[in-house]
């Protein structure tokens, strides 16, 4: 399996479909070095596929923007009640 | 230590934040209340099927912080200790309200591999096969102001809240807290792999919410 693609090196034999399926991967740093070589080949030569990692990481941009809904926070009461067990652990003798 | 307004911000510091605790420092337990508290609870939810019995959750969370914290070894962070615990608790409640089959947390895991991109946008037969057919079209004439939209936030937010909850958990942690991948493998009990597959599946159904959000607008 090796043999031959190491002699179709400078040929962009990567489905597109594959590509995406791999950007994880790529994003996360755990390529091998000869996979990221080829990932890196096709996308400098596929606009489709550069756009697509564009918007992958733009996805991850925007989601971090985010905040946890203020739905979520502690109300005054439910504080008050935990602040005062912690008080209470730390008085009991 | 000498000036007490530094005191709360040493409290990230997490040798200085449990030996707080340890004391009975008010302060810190506030901090600590204020910083994970939102957290907590939204990872709560993704396990059982209440917003009540995901506050009993965290709830219990916190006492058991109160009570055990003399006992925390200290071999993760207080972050994920917490989420862990979380974790933990609400994965046993949710099996006792059969929201989720014991193996939940695999459940997400054996769902049919569901491509990143529909196969549908890329072409199917002859010498390009796999190559776009339907590719996308670019973001980036995307005003920013559009981009950052309230809308463009709501649409994020249905997507992930649309996500299998295993899924709903890693991206959350991962992209919305900005937590690195070791730090939610442990608290969430996740192989490595295993929180990659869950992570790529998730943003590209958010990309693919965005897509279709964006589309629409132009049209």
């Amino acid at each position: 399996m090796i043999l031959p693609r190491l002699l179709r090196r400078d040929r962009d034999d990567y489905p597109c479909q594959q590509f995406v399926e791999v950007v994880t991967d790529y994003l996360e740093g755990v390529m091998s070095p000869t996979d990221r070589a080829r990932f890196e080949r096709h996308l400098a030569r596929c606009d489709g596929c550069d756009r697509y990692l564009a918007q992958i990481r733009r996805t991850i941009e925007l989601t971090g923007t985010l905040t946890v809904a203020d739905l979520d926070e502690l109300g005054f009461e439910a504080r008050d009640r935990l602040m005062g067990a912690f008080r209470e652990f730390h008085a009991a003798p | 230590m000498s000036c007490v307004a530094d005191v709360a911000a040493d409290y990230a510091d997490d040798r200085v934040l449990v030996e707080a605790l340890r004391r009975g420092d008010e302060a810190a337990f506030g901090w600590l209340l204020e910083r994970h508290h939102a957290s907590l609870t939204r990872l709560a939810r993704t396990y059982v099927a209440t917003a009540a019995a995901a506050d009993e959750v965290v709830q219990e969370t916190w006492m058991a912080v109160i009570t055990g914290i003399d006992r925390f070894e200290q071999r993760s962070s207080v972050k994920t200790w917490l989420h862990r615990i979380v974790a933990n608790r609400a994965r046993t409640k949710g099996v006792r309200e059969h929201r989720s089959v014991p193996f939940g947390s695999l459940a997400d895991e054996i769902e049919p591999d569901q491509p990143a991109v529909d196969a549908t946008r890329f072409r199917a037969s002859g010498r390009r096969a796999g190559a776009w057919s339907s590719p996308p079209t670019p973001w980036d004439e995307e005003p920013e102001a559009r981009l950052l939209a309230t809308e463009t936030r709501s649409v994020i937010e249905a997507a992930i809240a649309a996500l299998p909850p295993n899924q709903q958990r890693v991206i959350t942690l991962r992209d919305l807290e900005g937590w690195d991948a070791t730090d939610v493998c442990n608290a969430l009990d996740l192989s490595e792999t295993n929180q990659r597959v869950l992570l790529h599946r998730a943003r590209a159904k958010v990309r693919g919410a965005l897509e279709d959000h964006f589309e629409d607008e132009r049209s």
